[in-house]
């Protein structure tokens, strides 16, 4: 532990330490150093409190070393999804990831999520994501004239798709996923746990419109059961599970 | 410069947006102007629930849930509004139902609905379930619910595009009364270029949310930096009863990350340092249910008067650890992962740290019931509408219920969407855009932009911190004239030096570091706003306590601020109070 040095402080006995950030910049109008759109890492140092958020130091550094820095934030507490990117090369979001749970002994690798276009360091271009989410139909596609009132569902229907109800879309799952990295056609495990969210839900009539679109050759074939969309879901979505579901009920007819 | 023509252009895409863009875009042209994507919009962190008078699971109706929105709100709330919001809250709603929102379920299928504070049987006799509810995330699944509607209607949405200006017809000050003030766009820059767009319309409805982020300890995002509020203040128009900011009693202590009134409404227990169930002492009846401006005034007493728990006694317990873990997984797993990951304590066995947070501005844009923005305490301005939290309808008076805000911005959402569309429709053109119409933006942007190289001394971070922390040391739970005074001196000297400030990034294309330059000079002007009207309002009522005057003043007080700029500084007026069938009585609970 020759990088870190722990020195204890007046806030609640909470240790500060220094810690390095390895962030992958690319500045798409250049800049001294670099040519427009080139990608370059940069080193940043900073003094940090290891309950920190890995959001909290990059804004140290953007606040106080470089405001050219470029990234995505809004809740700070993993609920709005702005924030996905590769730290130490697994996708989480950067306000749900505390320091103290990295190696801060070496640097902390931060890169943009992967396989969308780069738009400014740590930004990417969403709109080829939030395509895929809407071909889907993500919307109830219920039957019938709408009651008066509200529609019946028990609580073990309700429950039936909860676990998929939880996602925010914010991309760690499909860009975590080395088919979508590889094939530019398929539409990632969001997408699919989006149409899971409503073909499971008792109220919906659309699920065989759904499935099949899924059931495509962009659709849930292409997954290869990896497991990489599980790992990096923020909200702990079950997101290979819920794919073999739609590819069961491909399968069977049943749902 | 690219112009562009609507009909009606919705600012903000959160809850109140997306239920305006719902109603609008099926009866006119209409865009939606976000300075975030739609999913990202703070809606998204609401949690506890919805109000409606369904009765699904117990007798309720709305004459109790008006009663206990205007009792709840110390009495500004006008009354004829809160009628409205109580008895539209019901097919509220079922309209989300219908959309496909997935509410919990009771056992034989209905919409399930839970306790929160505040909300009463029979005015005041005991705690009634009529908070309507997904889990701990309620407001994701409306803001969820409602993108899907849209993805579904087409709704055209320009997504992070910073609506900067509002353009009016004229100067609503040089205006006399009676006169006509029309709303004629909107002036807007786009992050991912740079490039200044206008956008003329015949209506505007601004849904732009909160302003959290004038203090330091909030709940808010760190995007909620009241730029609506703040466009409508420069454009001359007044802003209603700001001083009025709720404090939520239960934010994760030092974080302000909230943690819904819904933990209390399962039957979760505030605790000081001595075990003890202090909120007896405060609410006798309903006790850890009392409003939240009761409950975040008791806890920051508990923890002055020395009874806070942890090494420097700065905090109380909200303790859970009674409840059964399925219970608590199945309605409360959110907020608990958030103590589990923020603060490493496991709310099963562990009581979880907590202070008021900074939450929700009960003042805004002074609205009429359909949505229309005043420009004095009479006159609209033709065509221009805000809903949701950038609103003061007055629907949450002096302190709002918890699970109000969602039901606000879905019934003032809808009534925003149609009005605006039904103006827009029997509207010929929207008037002629003034010459240069996008000239203030861009020398807004092009002066940030060579602030670079300029030599200033200040930075957006440093002047920010300044104003955040005196608004938590002076503007807080607890005020008196000095501390108010305190901080309209920090505030004025941070304003003066906002004018020698220096960007790092020239760039035009992703320029988050030039907003943020923006965003503060929202933020530094709203700061002003609050803490004036709070100086001169001298008494205590709902969210606004002064400990120089600690009672309320209903003679001279029973009345809505009415805060102006102008070259000399804030000026104040007042507006009445509109009262039909509660008069004023002691707030007890």
């Amino acid at each position: 532990m020759t990088a870190v040095e722990e020195v204890p402080t007046e806030l609640g006995g909470v240790a500060v330490m220094q810690v390095t950030l390895r962030i992958k910049r690319m500045n798409p109008e250049g800049t001294g150093d670099h040519a427009p759109g080139e990608d370059y890492w940069e080193e940043f140092h900073l003094e940090a409190h290891a309950t920190d958020r890995v959001l909290d130091a990059l804004h140290k550094i953007k606040w106080e070393q470089d405001g050219t820095l470029a990234f995505r934030r809004s809740c700070a507490h993993g609920v709005c999804g702005s924030d996905a990117m590769r730290i130490n090369a697994r996708n989480r979001l950067a306000c749900k990831t505390l320091l103290k749970d990295l190696n801060p002994a070496k640097p902390i690798l931060v890169e943009p999520i992967v396989g969308l276009p780069v738009e400014k360091d740590l930004i990417v271009d969403m709109e080829p994501f939030f395509a895929s989410y809407r071909k889907i139909m993500p919307f109830l596609m219920p039957a019938g004239p709408a009651p008066e009132r509200e529609r019946l569902q028990t609580p073990a229907q309700r429950e039936r798709f909860d676990d998929t109800t939880k996602c925010i879309l914010c991309a760690a799952c499909t860009t975590a996923c080395p088919v979508f990295w590889t094939d530019g056609q398929y539409f990632g495990p969001q997408a699919i746990v989006g149409a899971h969210r409503f073909i499971f839900d008792s109220r919906d009539e659309g699920q065989w419109d759904r499935l099949e679109i899924l059931n495509d050759t962009a659709g849930v074939w292409k997954c290869r059961t990896a497991f990489n969309c599980t790992e990096a879901c923020p909200r702990g979505i079950e997101v290979t599970k819920a794919i073999s579901e739609i590819k069961h009920a491909l399968n069977t007819g049943e749902i | 410069m690219t112009t562009h023509d609507y009909d009606v252009v919705i600012v903000g895409a959160g809850g109140a947006g997306m239920r305006a863009a719902l109603e609008s875009s099926q009866r006119a042209r209409t865009a939606v102007l976000t300075k975030l994507y739609p999913t990202r919009s703070h809606t998204g962190a609401a949690q506890g629930g919805m109000a409606a008078a369904l009765s699904n699971v117990e007798d309720d109706n709305v004459e109790w849930h008006v009663f206990d929105t205007v009792k709840g709100g110390d009495y500004l709330v006008d009354q004829d509004a809160a009628q409205i919001l109580c008895a539209e809250a019901v097919d509220a709603v079922l309209d989300l139902e219908k959309m496909g929102l997935p509410f919990n379920r009771t056992e034989d299928g209905h919409i399930d609905q839970r306790r929160f504070g505040g909300h009463t049987r029979n005015h005041g006799e005991a705690a009634v379930r009529r908070a309507c509810y997904s889990a701990d995330r309620t407001g994701h699944m409306i803001l969820q619910t409602l993108y899907q509607q849209c993805v579904k209607q087409d709704v055209e949405f320009f997504n992070e595009f910073y609506v900067l200006e509002l353009l009016l017809s004229e100067d609503p000050q040089d205006a006399k009364p009676g006169a006509e003030v029309a709303v004629a766009g909107v002036v807007a820059y786009e992050l991912a270029t740079g490039e200044v767009h206008t956008f003329r319309a015949k209506s505007v409805i601004f849904a732009t949310g909160g302003a959290g982020k004038i203090f330091k300890t909030t709940s808010n995002a760190h995007t909620l930096t009241g730029d609506g509020m703040g466009m409508v203040l420069r454009a001359g128009l007044p802003l209603e009863d700001m001083e009025f900011f709720q404090f939520h009693p239960t934010g994760l202590a030092g974080l302000g990350i909230l943690l819904s009134e819904a933990a209390r409404g399962e039957g979760g227990i505030l605790r000081n340092s001595t075990g003890e169930r202090f909120m007896e002492r405060y609410a006798p009846t309903i006790k850890d249910l009392a409003p939240r401006d009761m409950v975040a005034r008791a806890i920051s007493n508990e923890v002055r008067e020395g009874r806070g728990c942890g090494p420097h006694k700065d905090y109380v317990l909200l303790d859970l650890t009674h409840l059964e873990p399925a219970h608590i997984d199945a309605k409360l797993p959110d907020i608990t992962e958030f103590a589990r990951t923020y603060l490493g304590v496991e709310p099963y066995t562990e009581p979880i740290p907590v202070f008021p947070t900074a939450h929700f501005a009960m003042g805004g844009i002074p609205t009429t019931v359909t949505a229309q923005v005043l420009r004095n305490n009479t006159d609209v301005v033709a065509g221009l509408y805000a809903a949701g939290e950038c609103a003061c309808v007055s629907v949450h008076g002096a302190n709002r219920l918890g699970t109000n805000s969602l039901l606000d911005i879905n019934v003032f959402g809808r009534r925003a969407g149609i009005a605006a569309a039904e103006y827009a429709a029997a509207t010929a053109s929207a008037p002629a855009l003034p010459p240069a119409a996008d000239a203030g933006v861009a020398g807004l942007v092009e002066k940030l932009r060579s602030s670079v190289s300029g030599g200033g001394t200040e930075t957006v971070a440093g002047l920010r911190r300044e104003v955040q922390e005196t608004m938590d040391r002076n503007v807080q739970v607890f005020r008196t004239s000095d501390s108010l005074t305190a901080a309209a001196g920090v505030i004025a000297d941070v304003k003066a030096r906002y004018e020698n400030i220096a960007i790092h990034d020239r760039g035009q294309k992703y320029n988050t570091d030039l907003l943020e330059a923006v965003e503060l000079s929202f933020l530094i002007e709203l700061a002003e706003v609050v803490v004036a009207g709070a100086l001169a309002r001298q008494e205590s009522r709902g969210g606004h306590y002064r400990e120089d005057f600690p009672t309320r003043d209903d003679e001279k007080f029973m009345k809505h601020t009415m805060a102006y700029g102008s070259p000399g500084g804030i000026r104040l007026d007042y507006k009445p109070v509109v009262i039909t069938k509660y008069q004023p009585m002691e707030r007890k609970y």
